[in-house]
């Protein structure tokens, strides 16, 4: 074993923790400051790492992929060690029995479904959590319990009745069979009725004395209050759909319908020697959920334990 | 509260309620009389009563995978919440401008889909070339041939060092929000009496942090105990070397879905809803317990 950069850094921190232990005379305090962002470093760097290693798998040329870890040395950068050879091998035009296709295709099909849920789940789960919120009604108490309950069930549970109501509904290989289903959400619902809970009474009285119908109360009045969860609960719905691997592996078929989790999968044995194409697949498939997440990530992290504090 | 708003309340439930009624209550329904029939594809079934519980109970494949995702959701619990607890206590000082930044970088990987991430590791995890064998070669000088995912020995600790990269950061923003909830007045005045690190933790910060403790430790057991697509894309779709990675849900998927006995799979399906629903009454009458004594 030889001693490297890695053993260096960790001797100068038990270094730079002694010294300030000793030598700073309040107790410690400044000492453990330092302990604690080498330790929070020291985890940001572990989790940054394989984000790091793929984008350099996805930009090295497919032979010299092993002989770096991460990039090459800045003295052995050109277009044979960096290039974009994976990206346009994964880029290709595929044949395939229903036509020629490429790699755009999956990432369309992929956020075509990914927002036509989301967009639809925002719809119904902040109309439902408005009703639930804002009127009461015999039956309110029983639809809140069953929304509550059903959310103990696996959801593979309901896989195999599930899969046979499409096959009778002839929904296989088509989109509908992941649309419907998923149109609706008990865990919006319940994050839209506690943050509709906060919209003021009397600001719907108002409008109602205004001659505002009740949809216009929901949409023109409540809705723009609870934008913070809006934004919330859509990175949650965009995420939920993007990653779903089951349903669309189960109900669509046709190589031009998939998604991006179960093509990427595919691809993992269809270029099992050419590693670099899928890996590049892996990195342009994480990049929207990162692109909205850096959009909305104030709103989501309030919106995602606003429900577990409370609770 | 007049009939007119009645109506509209109903209304704005209406898409929910055909939805879940279609495809959660019939489906529901639907799995329970299900689990009672040999299926064959979706088209042929034949009553045979309890033939599909006795013959998963008697299945030691199945009883390999209960082991695996039992032994997946301790390492959840016991390793993963702890660390996801430590850091949420490091990061969380009263005025920190970096706490945003960090909070930011840890939480990254759930971004990532278990798919994807299980595709991404498979790569890592590979002998001799991939990254973790690299590194751990780097930190100790051996460690280069491990075989991670072709060796049954180290496939469920790969699954639960990919887990631990995948959820840390996760849980660690419910306890931080958790840790809102501690306070300040209170850790004064413990530090005034004389309390150290390890009193002011057990007497102030955990008392406050139990309910989000107790939220997180439930979701963390219900998902464990669900894990599919991760070991699923880890492993290419198998169960691992010796069905070391197989869980329950992978079992009721190759089942149901790669056998076409959806009969069985309902079975299943409902065997893993009762463990769960037995696990998460026990975890709360567990903590109800210790806040009485």
């Amino acid at each position: 074993m030889s001693f490297n950069v890695f053993h260096a850094l960790l001797i100068a921190a038990a270094a730079v923790y002694g010294a300030l232990w000793f030598l700073r005379s309040d107790h410690g305090v400044s000492a453990n400051t330092f302990l604690r962002y080498a330790v929070i470093l020291a985890a940001s760097v572990l989790v940054l790492a394989p984000f790091a290693w793929l984008v350099a798998a996805t930009f090295k040329d497919p032979d010299v992929l092993n002989e770096y870890v991460f990039f090459p040395p800045l003295s052995e950068w050109s277009s044979d060690t960096l290039n974009f050879k994976n990206l346009r091998v994964l880029f290709e035009p595929r044949q395939t029995s229903a036509g020629t296709f490429t790699f755009w295709l999956f990432i369309f099909n992929s956020l075509f479904l990914a927002c036509t849920q989301t967009g639809l789940q925002l719809f119904t789960s902040s109309m439902a959590g408005f009703a639930l919120a804002k009127y009461s009604f015999r039956g309110s108490g029983l639809v809140l319990g069953f929304i509550l309950g059903s959310m103990m069930i696996p959801p593979i549970l309901l896989l195999a009745p599930v899969y046979m109501i499409i096959v009778n509904l002839g929904w296989i290989d088509s989109f509908l069979a992941l649309i419907v289903p998923s149109a609706v959400s008990g865990y919006g619902i319940f994050l839209f009725r506690q943050a509709m809970l906060g919209v003021p009474k009397e600001l719907l009285e108002a409008a109602r004395v205004e001659g505002a119908s009740e949809f216009r109360l929901y949409f023109s009045v409540a809705l723009p209050l609870v934008r913070p969860m809006s934004g919330a609960f859509c990175l949650v719905a965009f995420l939920a759909s993007w990653n779903n691997f089951i349903a669309p592996n189960v109900f669509l078929h046709s190589t031009h319908k998939l998604t991006l989790p179960v093509i990427l999968q595919q691809y993992v044995g269809d270029y099992s020697s050419q590693y670099g194409v899928f890996l590049a697949g892996t990195l342009i498939a994480i990049l929207p959920p990162v692109i909205l997440f850096f959009l909305l990530q104030r709103e989501f992290i309030s919106g995602l334990t606003s429900g577990a504090v409370k609770g | 509260m007049n009939r007119r708003q009645t109506v509209n309340a109903w209304l704005f439930l209406s898409p929910f309620l055909v939805v879940s009624g279609v495809f959660f209550i019939y489906p529901f329904l639907w799995a329970t009389v299900l689990a009672f029939y040999q299926t064959s594809g979706s088209l042929h079934s034949v009553f045979v009563g309890w033939s599909n519980f006795r013959f998963v109970l008697g299945d030691p494949e199945f009883f390999r995978a209960l082991r695996n995702t039992t032994v997946f959701a301790v390492f959840s619990i016991f390793l993963q919440l702890p660390l996801s607890l430590g850091l949420a206590l490091l990061l969380n000082t009263r005025k920190d401008r970096w706490k945003g930044f960090f909070r930011l970088i840890l939480f990254s990987p759930h971004l990532v889909g278990p798919i994807f991430v299980g595709i991404l590791f498979s790569v890592l995890f590979t002998a001799r070339f991939g990254m973790i064998n690299r590194f751990l070669h780097y930190v100790s000088g051996h460690g280069l041939d491990l075989r991670w995912l072709a060796d049954p020995a180290l496939v469920m600790p790969a699954l639960v060092l990919t887990s631990l990269w995948m959820y840390v950061g996760f849980n660690m923003i419910y306890f931080l929000a958790g840790l809102q909830n501690v306070s300040d007045d209170l850790m004064d005045a413990a530090r005034v009496d004389g309390a150290g690190p390890w009193q002011r933790f057990v007497h102030v910060i955990v008392p406050a942090i139990k309910p989000v403790a107790l939220f997180v430790v439930i979701m963390s057991t219900i998902g464990s105990f669900q894990l599919f697509e991760l070991p699923y894309a880890l492993l290419n779709g198998t169960g691992g070397p010796d069905n070391a990675g197989l869980t329950i849900v992978m079992y009721l998927y190759q089942h149901a879905f790669e056998s076409g006995d959806l009969g069985t799979g309902a079975a299943v399906g409902w065997i893993l809803a009762l463990i769960i629903f037995a696990i998460s009454m026990a975890q709360i009458r567990i903590s109800r317990g210790l806040e009485s004594s």
